[in-house]
């Protein structure tokens, strides 16, 4: 059976600067993958690249088998492949109900089928605060709200940007309870992160990029065992 | 008295209903594709001619004829937005903000062709609505009740839109694309559909105001313009965005032209221009309007200014020998060409000062053109002065109210900024325009001619290139002066801006008045030039005239307003010659060149030297 995602020789520019350097990984189906890396690495660019946000400059990345760069993002994210943005991009003037709303897609084949009721058996806090304007949450339901919103669409692949980043211990654990509760579901995740912890916890496997550069591909395992790839590519 | 105050309110509160209309519709539209839709008031416009055409057609008599002509209108100017749309604003999303506009404008010209084409240059009389023919009576005075009916339905449409925007799926994507149209996309939704629907529902929105208006009013070729005008007021007031603030804000202003018109006829664009003061020094981005979301855009750097290198110097210096030892060939009519040319081109310097360093653009440079034109005329016909002393009096108006009209624009920001000065170009236009006592209205000022010595081409000629010359090359000074550096600091990041100690407001109201003065110089010459001044000089299509010719030749290059006056003064006397629709033809070509050089002659050719080889930087 061929890989969920299968990126290769990736490249991708931000107007002269050259982020992606030939980016290459595959994925496996109902795999939570870990993209780690310093910032400025090319994490967040090798999601956008997926998702059709940044237009990928050379290289291929195919989904489900099927060719996917070059297309249009609502095109992309139609096919099955969610985006949690790292800025969370809540719509701040919507309701939860409202921002679910817009991520609502019809049911997709091979893949669960969220309605807000499910996703708020997930998400206990959001259902407590349906009618509250996505501008008054606190970070940690804003990340929450994210996530559900783009899991409304159905997807196949779940791509999260950065998921802790500047959240309370409390709220990352949490989160990682999420992650895990939906890979229970047989969701595919593709994780950038920069804390190993985290990452540890959550994920079957782990790809470290480093100036856009692929470094190490291997199992969690692997990486926690490879102290040089460790010191060299992720301690700050 | 009571009865007079309550019928003016009523006036007042029917004619803002096809304000409302329009305006929420450009606000809609604005909100989802970040584009101001110059050519709201021409879908306005559409909407009435073609009203009156259906109705004709479909039986003006009956109710269903007369409704359903209505209705269908606003279902085609629906469609022509459409179109519209798909045609144009979708190749040019990613522009920048200017050219969008610039493209929009284009449009304008085109549809008032089109127009002048299908209904002809005279004004159609509306049919009276069946049902809606007689007069209620109220508190003793008779009211027509289709102004009642045109109340009734500011407010119900407004309802209607509440509804929608809450209540729908279409409406909630609409809003959320309006807070982040990229993150909308990526949960997929095609935002293509998107797009297109919200400007054909903006534009069925305008052209419903238009049709509702017949009954009221002639339709006209002018329509347009002076609704776009009062709807940029409308919107700036009530808060770009903002649905009910439009309704505000065009209650607000229907209801005062309508006590203005009452109490103080010639002033009641000035009690507007107070209101619109007033609020927006209370509330910057109107009524019930907010800063702006940040949504960044994603432009491109902009190509740094740098000093002339020695090649352009010398070419520079080649050009103005050859432009002074001219004369010693060239047949008069050529000088005469070439000396309006000079004028314009500092027409067109003074607006790029503004606009490339000073990232301020100006929709209504014409304005100070204009009152420096009659700066001079006014000192020559009333005080009996000179040329000499004239042409020193020009600039000191149009700089007065460059400083008056600054201090509001610098306050905003982009578009806000752009229909701002429209707005304030509109007023002095209707001054000079209404004011027929002081500046002989629409039949303007004759006999401004030179002085003896400068009466020959020649001497004119001379006289122009010196103070063109010189103006020109003071602001090339000023740009790589610390002024222009604070300028082009502001322009680039006002906050960093301010953290090392520029105070960015008072740079860009400098920068303003400045600019003003330099158009204030420009429009004193011309005035001299013609011998004559009238309102069409701080018209609307004259302030188009200074974007075209700065962004034919390249916001961000010095030389360009220079190589844009010559080359689009050049265009535009060619399609006048040409055809009789070169309105059409000149929209046209604009639109066609904001698709084609989406960073203008110049900086077109810059971009092409830069892909070829490295260490080329705009000049």
């Amino acid at each position: 059976m061929s890989a969920l995602l299968a990126i290769a020789g990736l490249d991708a520019y931000y107007g002269r600067a050259h982020i992606l350097q030939g980016v290459g990984f595959d994925m496996g189906r109902g795999e939570v993958l870990a993209l780690m890396g310093r910032n400025g690495a090319g994490k967040s660019t090798t999601m956008k690249a997926v998702m059709g946000l940044v237009p990928p400059a050379g290289g291929t990345i195919r989904f489900d088998g099927q060719r996917i760069e070059g297309r249009e993002p609502f095109a992309i994210a139609r096919l099955g492949i969610g985006y949690v943005p790292e800025e969370r991009r809540i719509f701040s003037e919507l309701t939860v109900m409202e921002n679910l709303a817009v991520g609502r897609r019809p049911p997709r084949e091979g893949a669960p089928h969220w309605t807000p009721d499910r996703l708020f058996a997930l998400f206990p806090n959001l259902g407590r605060m349906r009618d509250r304007p996505g501008g008054a949450m606190s970070g940690g339901e804003q990340q929450m709200l994210t996530i559900a919103r783009t899991l409304m669409g159905n997807p196949r692949l779940l791509l999260l940007d950065e998921p802790s980043e500047g959240l309370a211990p409390v709220i990352v654990e949490a989160m990682a309870a999420t992650i895990l509760r939906l890979k229970e579901e047989g969701m595919s995740i593709l994780l950038s992160e920069q804390n190993l912890h985290f990452a540890g916890n959550v994920a079957d496997r782990a790809a470290i990029i480093e100036k856009g550069v692929i470094r190490f591909t291997g199992t969690m395992d692997a990486l926690k065992a490879n102290e040089a790839v460790r010191t060299q590519y992720l301690s700050v | 008295m009571l009865d007079l105050i309550l019928t003016q309110t009523l006036n007042g509160l029917a004619s803002a209903s096809s304000l409302f209309l329009v305006a929420s519709g450009l606000s809609i539209i604005f909100g989802v594709t970040r584009i101001v839709n110059f050519a709201h008031g021409s879908l306005y416009m559409l909407g009435a001619y073609l009203g009156w055409t259906l109705v004709a057609w479909l039986g003006p008599a009956s109710p269903l004829g007369f409704w359903g002509g209505v209705v269908l209108a606003a279902l085609l100017v629906a469609g022509i937005g459409a179109l519209i749309e798909i045609a144009i604003l979708r190749r040019i999303y990613p522009a920048p903000e200017l050219f969008q506009l610039l493209a929009t404008f284009g449009v304008v010209l085109m549809i008032q062709d089109i127009a002048l084409a299908v209904w002809g240059p005279e004004d159609k009389l509306g049919p009276r609505a069946p049902g809606f023919r007689s007069f209620v009576i109220l508190f003793d005075s008779r009211f027509p009740s289709y102004e009642l009916l045109l109340i009734a339905i500011g407010p119900a449409v407004l309802a209607l839109l509440w509804f929608l925007f809450r209540k729908t799926r279409w409406g909630t994507l609409v809003r959320a694309a309006t807070q982040d149209r990229e993150m909308v996309g990526a949960l997929g939704v095609n935002q293509r559909l998107l797009f297109t629907s919200v400007f054909a529902f903006g534009a069925g929105l305008a052209g419903l105001g238009g049709a509702l208006q017949l009954p009221r009013e002639a339709a006209t070729l002018h329509m347009d313009l002076s609704m776009i005008a009062e709807v940029f007021v409308v919107v700036v007031v009530g808060g770009l965005g903002s649905v009910a603030g439009a309704y505000l804000a065009a209650v607000l202003i229907g209801v005062l032209h309508a006590f203005g018109i009452l109490i103080f006829p010639k002033i009641t664009l000035v009690l507007v221009f107070l209101v619109m003061a007033v609020v927006l020094v209370v509330k910057p981005y109107g009524l019930l309007g907010r800063r702006p979301a940040g949504q960044p855009r994603a432009t491109a750097v902009e190509p740094l200014l740098r000093p002339a290198d020695r090649a352009t110097k010398r070419a520079g210096l080649l050009a103005l020998l050859l432009l002074a030892a001219l004369p010693l060939a060239a047949p008069d009519s050529l000088l005469l060409i070439l000396t309006e040319l000079l004028i314009f081109t500092l027409f067109a310097a003074s607006l790029h000062f503004m606009m490339g360093p000073g990232g301020l653009a100006s929709f209504g440079h014409a304005a100070y053109f204009g009152l420096g034109a009659y700066g001079a005329a006014l000192a020559v016909k009333w005080l009996g002065a000179p040329m000499e002393p004239a042409l020193l009096f020009a600039p000191f108006l149009a700089g007065i109210a460059g400083v008056v009209f600054g201090w509001f624009c610098v306050r905003l920001s982009g578009v806000y900024l752009a229909m701002l000065t429209l707005a304030f170009a509109q007023i002095a236009w209707a001054t000079a325009f209404q004011w027929v006592e002081l500046t002989g209205g629409d039949n303007g000022i004759l006999g401004v001619w030179p002085s003896a010595w400068a009466v020959s081409k020649t001497a004119f000629y001379y006289l122009a290139l010196a103070i063109c010359a010189a103006c020109v090359l003071l602001l090339r000074v000023m740009i790589f002066s610390p002024l222009g550096y604070g300028l082009r600091a502001a322009r680039d990041n006002a906050l960093r801006a301010e953290a090392i100690g520029i105070d960015t407001m008072r740079v860009q109201w400098a920068a303003f008045a400045i600019a003003a003065l330099a158009a204030g110089v420009a429009g004193g010459l011309f005035a001299f030039f013609k011998g004559s001044v009238f309102p069409t000089y701080l018209a609307i299509p004259r302030s188009v005239d200074a974007l075209l010719m700065v962004l034919l030749g390249g916001v961000q290059t010095v030389s360009g307003p220079i190589v844009g006056a010559f080359a689009y003064a050049g265009l535009s006397e060619q399609l006048a010659k040409l055809t009789l629709y070169w309105r059409f033809a000149l929209g046209l070509a604009i639109v066609l060149l904001v698709m084609l050089f989406p960073r203008g002659l110049v900086g077109g050719f810059l971009a092409w030297r830069e892909r070829l080889g490295p260490g080329a930087g705009a000049r």
